[in-house]
């Protein structure tokens, strides 16, 4: 990205400025470099969401954004129901409520380096993973719209789950106003035979191993320790949010322009969130919320079965859910007035600081978890949301490390078979149904997960808490 | 070749040209098989029954794509090839391909949606293309 048409405000904040029929600046959160690295794309569509009705603030980029569509991948942007605000599928993206939840699971690399490639053939036998995969689960249609209303509560109530798991998940593990009466015939039928299931590309299930603390007494709370053995579960609302995102984002290119919205680009799909459109929209994507966070409890479940198996001191227990394809109704404060808004955070996570009310009791001291994906070679992080980030960017951060190059480019530069091999050279077992799919997820092919975390801390999004290498990876 | 994948940061571009609307429709389709594995690694054994329509040439487009991406999530399945005719807003067809074989198809990733990027259905150069993003 050329910088020259930014401003910039510190190290790692430029500012786009407003402009032409933007109603509000864009603002970057990264380093100089990741800003120049990024794709010109990210500045026209950064450019594009501030012209969207009813948006308050800024249109944010994190400092993983990449060129996403209609939105930046990475972008944040809140609308006021109040104000003519919209709601985007376009927004939220496909997958709906695509997610990283991370367990603890009580023991250390010394327990778990000995069976380390048992487990990883266990898990990889157990939880279904890649294209055409199913699950054991196939929902009827009265229990797939109790599932919708339930999210993770469906899952305990099923047996495939725990209820101390609840209050450890975003929305506390059920989405509220969700409507499955809005859920069409084809998204129930893509969601089937899909639940309990990881999907593919950059999804995954990582063992991974604490490596770093940069907050001792933070670390403490979350009771993450060096050289204790976690998991990461990255998925979503599977083919049921991919075919909700689908259909609304061909409804709402009509319903915008009946609203009288002027689109700069036919990805910007949406509808005033008042409108009939709108509120049958945001009911069914807050069912498949509801889909994805059950989704994550299933596979958790299947993941504790495997433990049990394989290593009897384990005591699997959930550290934080975390959801980054949303759109969220949040109470803000802007400009000293309370306003009720739809946060919509497009491959961007929550990240709310310390004395928020919607957090448990046990994160008001310290602010929420904010779990940060790597890839399959590379570091994760679990950050804790700063309170002062509320006025930067909603209380949001980034949510990966982001893409760097096309999957075309990552097929032409590695070998799958290699790739794992390499891998396993470092230490790393990684399980995949697809060599091709794991040459197109090439640790390589992602940002430096190290600089974009720095930039989030610097940009004052949120603050490291601890690091995580990966050990052993199912890949989708 | 008639069709071919575009560049984008994260997701994948496909586009399929010839000489009429129809056949471009074919020929992306052939790319939307080709996001996910080689396309002459599916057998065309199984018929199934593509119909949609728009009075929008993109959002026809679109609609046809989805639908091949419905029709591979239910039923498991990759596509070898699609037949299509297009009257007017209506498109019906035929798509051939076989379930997925994890093993000899080495499926790279799910196609979740056709996206309004990069959407471009007309004329260039005297060859129709039809062209877009889709999600992975």
């Amino acid at each position: 990205m050329d910088l020259s048409r930014l401003i910039q405000r510190s190290e790692f904040e430029w500012e786009l400025p407003q402009k032409g029929n933007m109603r509000v600046p864009g603002v970057l959160y990264a380093s100089r470099a990741l800003v120049e690295a990024m794709d010109e794309k990210v500045y026209q569509q950064v450019r594009n969401v501030a012209t969207l009705p009813g948006i308050v603030g800024a249109s944010y980029v994190m400092p993983d954004a990449h060129w996403g569509y209609g939105f930046p991948i990475g972008g944040v942007a809140a609308f006021d129901p109040e104000q003519g605000g919209v709601v985007s599928a376009g927004g939220v993206g496909f997958d709906i409520s695509c997610g990283v939840r991370l367990l603890h699971t009580g023991l250390t690399i010394e327990q778990v380096r000995p069976i380390l490639p048992d487990l990883m053939d266990a898990l990889f036998n157990t939880i279904p993973a890649g294209v055409g995969s199913v699950g054991q689960i196939h929902l009827s249609d009265l229990r797939m719209s109790e599932m919708l209303r339930g999210g993770a509560w469906w899952a305990v109530e099923q047996g495939w789950g725990l209820a101390e798991d609840l209050d450890h998940i975003e929305e506390h593990g059920r989405m509220a106003g969700a409507m499955p009466e809005h859920v069409s015939h084809h998204a129930r039928r893509r969601q089937a035979d899909e639940m309990g299931t990881l999907g593919s590309g950059n999804h995954y299930l990582e063992l991974q191993q604490v490596t770093d603390l940069y907050d001792t007494d933070t670390a403490n709370r979350f009771g993450l320790k060096p050289g204790e053995v976690v998991i990461s579960i990255h998925c979503g609302s599977r083919g049921l949010g991919h075919q909700i995102g689908t259909e609304f984002l061909l409804e709402m290119v009509k319903a915008a322009k009946t609203a009288g919205i002027a689109l700069v680009d036919r990805e910007l799909a949406c509808a005033p969130a008042q409108s009939e459109v709108g509120q049958r929209y945001l009911g069914a994507m807050r069912a498949a919320t509801n889909c994805a966070l059950a989704n994550r409890e299933i596979i958790t479940h299947l993941t504790r079965q495997t433990f049990a198996e394989m290593v009897s001191e384990a005591a699997l227990t959930l550290l934080y859910d975390v959801s980054h394809n949303t759109c969220k109704e949040e109470i803000h404060t802007v400009q000293g007035r309370a306003r009720k808004l739809l946060v919509h955070r497009k491959g961007a996570t929550r990240a709310f600081g310390p004395g928020n009310a919607e957090l448990p009791q046990e994160f008001r001291d310290s602010g929420q978890p904010v779990l940060i994906g790597g890839s399959m070679g590379t570091a994760s992080y679990v950050l804790a949301g700063l309170a002062e980030n509320e006025d930067k960017s909603f209380g949001s951060a980034c949510h990966g490390s982001g893409r760097a190059m096309s999957r075309r480019h990552a097929r032409q530069l590695w070998q799958g078979r290699k790739l794992v091999d390499d891998l396993r050279g470092q230490g790393i077992h990684v399980r995949s149904p697809s060599m091709r799919g794991v040459a197109e997820e090439a640790p390589g092919a992602y940002k430096d997960v190290d600089r974009v975390v720095e930039s989030a801390e610097m940009a004052g999004l949120a603050r490291r808490v601890a690091r995580l290498r990966p050990l052993g990876v199912v890949k989708g | 070749m008639g069709w071919e994948l575009f560049y984008h940061e994260a997701d994948e571009g496909i586009r399929g040209e010839g000489k009429t609307l129809s056949e471009a429709f074919e020929q992306a389709a052939i790319a939307l098989t080709a996001v996910v594995t080689e396309p002459d690694l599916v057998i065309p054994r199984i018929p199934v029954p593509i119909e949609v329509s728009d009075d929008d040439p993109e959002l026809l487009f679109l609609a046809f794509l989805n639908a091949i991406i419905f029709e591979m999530a239910v039923r498991r399945m990759l596509f070898h090839h699609i037949n299509i005719t297009i009257d007017g807003p209506e498109l019906r067809g035929t798509a051939y391909g076989e379930l997925v074989d994890i093993d000899r198809h080495q499926p790279a990733v799910e196609v979740k949606g056709a996206t309004a990027t990069e959407l471009f259905v007309g004329q260039k150069s005297g060859r129709w293309r039809a062209q877009c993003v889709v999600d992975v």
